[in-house]
């Protein structure tokens, strides 16, 4: 079995079908593991990758040339190209984290606990990308990288919740129990948005009147164009990323149930060894792959 | 589920008030804290005054961190939690007891930071009603939400350190909303912090509703 064939339908749908295929698979052993092929590509993610590098570059073109400068905010509108679809899918990716996170824990098969980590970090990287274009865009415009406005306080706190949640996704521990524990941290990561969003919005709108004037919102013409080339390009990369990242996470699912497979496989072989090993004396000694092995054996085969 | 809560509270407040660990080491940190940020913010009474209520409540965060890692550090030792796991106790009632556990211990902790605050800044602490409301739906909220996040990194080796990244930004709303209400408070218009008390009720209902249905996951899952 390939990866590249298993979650190659869309990603939610190759987490529930390819969870169940995987438990079969448990018997393949130590033989499975040349069948995972080292790359995450297939034919219609490279297609996909070719489409969005496409994307970005007709992006590049409207934004950086064909579309006008702003009259007041002259060549510094061209950031919000960027940033606005950005921020669109960064929230896109926390919403999928959420989701993901909640069907995680009605389901309990892992290709939902990895769309859950794959989109976290795009959510985060994406963060990082609206967070520093914000601040190159506030400079110019506002006279300030940072001001302490609803919108940009909450985005930086949604950075530290998406970076608290992939901490705790990081951790070497048993991969059960570090599922179960990132997915209620992931189905609280859009309630949590929520609440931040609205308490910081609260908290501003209280303190300062209105808030920094906001980019005009109507737009029109080239810029319009841009801004939706915009979302198209940054909706294909984000796509793109997010199938990959999905698909190194389950490989690394499928890694790690291979290492325990071949345990388990070797410890079968032992036990068939020993249950034989009266019979014939001079049973060839397996190769040491798990640890346990070979203290075993060898106390076995020095009576012999 | 409530005879199963006071169960796990009074074990969680009988472990605490035989260790001591809040009463000598929580609660002079905290003083520590307030005295820490006079040195910070230059011995101005009149600006400690002004800023005594973000004061106040950043004080008290840093507080109910360690008791938060001390409520869930209770359960590491000697597969606490398995015995708690298999004991037959209603994960959500284990959970509001803990949780109750740590909003005793943060109303003392609070109480004595009051009085800190009182002396130090020479803080005029008006609008009681307010005032008790807030601590009140504030130390609810921190509590729930610390005893829902501290299970989730239980028997980590980093626990400590994970705990205030995870914690912090879900508290930032309840250090807004309650600092924003001492504000109104001590500045003689209450109607101002009510809302925000409001605000406060509301985290603490969600928060404690979110963990007695998470717990019994964490729980097993762990």
């Amino acid at each position: 079995m390939t990866a590249t064939s298993t979650p190659g339908a869309p990603a939610g749908v190759a987490g529930g079908s390819s969870a169940s295929a995987a438990a079969p698979g448990a018997g393949r052993g130590p033989g499975a593991a040349a069948a995972v092929p080292a790359h995450t590509g297939s034919r219609a993610t490279r297609l996909l990758g070719a489409l969005a590098l496409a994307g970005v570059a007709l992006l590049v073109l409207y934004g950086l040339v064909w579309s006008p400068a702003d009259s007041e905010m002259a060549d510094s509108v061209r950031l919000m190209y960027i940033h606005v679809p950005a921020a669109s899918f960064l929230y896109v990716g926390c919403f999928l984290t959420t989701v993901a996170s909640a069907l995680w824990l009605r389901r309990r098969s892992p290709g939902w606990d990895a769309l859950a980590g794959a989109s976290a970090e795009i959510a985060l990287v994406f963060a990082a990308l609206v967070l520093g274009t914000g601040s190159l865009w506030g400079r110019p415009t506002w006279g300030t990288y940072w001001t302490w406005d609803a919108r940009l306080t909450s985005t930086a706190l949604l950075t530290a919740l998406l970076m608290g949640y992939l901490a705790l996704r990081r951790l070497d521990v048993d991969p059960a129990a570090r599922s179960s524990r990132a997915a209620v941290l992931g189905l609280l990561l859009v309630p949590n948005v929520i609440v931040v969003n609205r308490s910081v919005e609260w908290w501003r709108s209280l303190h300062q009147g209105s808030t920094l004037k906001r980019l005009d919102p109507t737009i029109e013409g080239d810029m319009l164009v841009a801004l939706m080339v915009g979302f198209l390009a940054i909706g294909l990369v984000f796509t793109w990323l997010l199938l990959h990242r999905f698909r190194v996470a389950w490989l690394e699912y499928r890694s790690e149930r291979l290492d325990l497979d071949a345990a388990v496989t070797d410890r079968r072989a032992e036990a068939a060894r020993e249950a034989h090993r009266g019979a014939s004396p001079t049973d060839p000694a397996g190769p040491a792959t798990s640890p346990g092995t070979p203290p075993t054996s060898t106390s076995g085969a020095t009576p012999a | 589920m409530w005879r199963d809560a006071a169960l796990v509270a009074g074990r969680d407040l009988r472990v605490e008030l035989r260790s001591r660990v809040t009463a000598n080491q929580v609660a002079p940190f905290s003083l520590l804290v307030l005295v820490l940020f006079a040195f910070a913010l230059d011995p101005d009474r009149q600006l400690l005054e002004r800023v005594a209520s973000g004061l106040y409540w950043t004080a008290v965060l840093f507080a109910a961190l360690l008791a938060i890692g001390r409520s869930a550090s209770i359960d590491e030792p000697g597969g606490v939690r398995d015995s708690l796991r298999l004991s037959g106790l209603d994960p959500a009632g284990i959970f509001v007891g803990k949780a109750a556990a740590v909003a005793a211990v943060l109303l003392m902790l609070e109480l004595l930071l009051a009085a800190g605050v009182i002396v130090l800044y020479g803080v005029d602490a008006s609008g009681a009603p307010l005032l008790a409301v807030t601590c009140l739906a504030a130390t609810v909220a921190v509590a729930s939400t610390g005893t829902l996040y501290g299970a989730l990194v239980s028997g980590l080796r980093v626990r400590e350190t994970l705990l205030p990244l995870l914690l912090l930004p879900v508290l930032a709303p309840v250090l807004i909303g309650a600092t924003r209400a001492f504000e109104a408070a001590l500045a003689g218009v209450p109607a101002d912090g009510w809302p925000w008390c409001g605000l406060l009720a509301g985290l603490a209902v969600l928060y404690s509703v979110a963990g007695a249905l998470a717990y019994g996951t964490l729980l097993e899952g762990s």
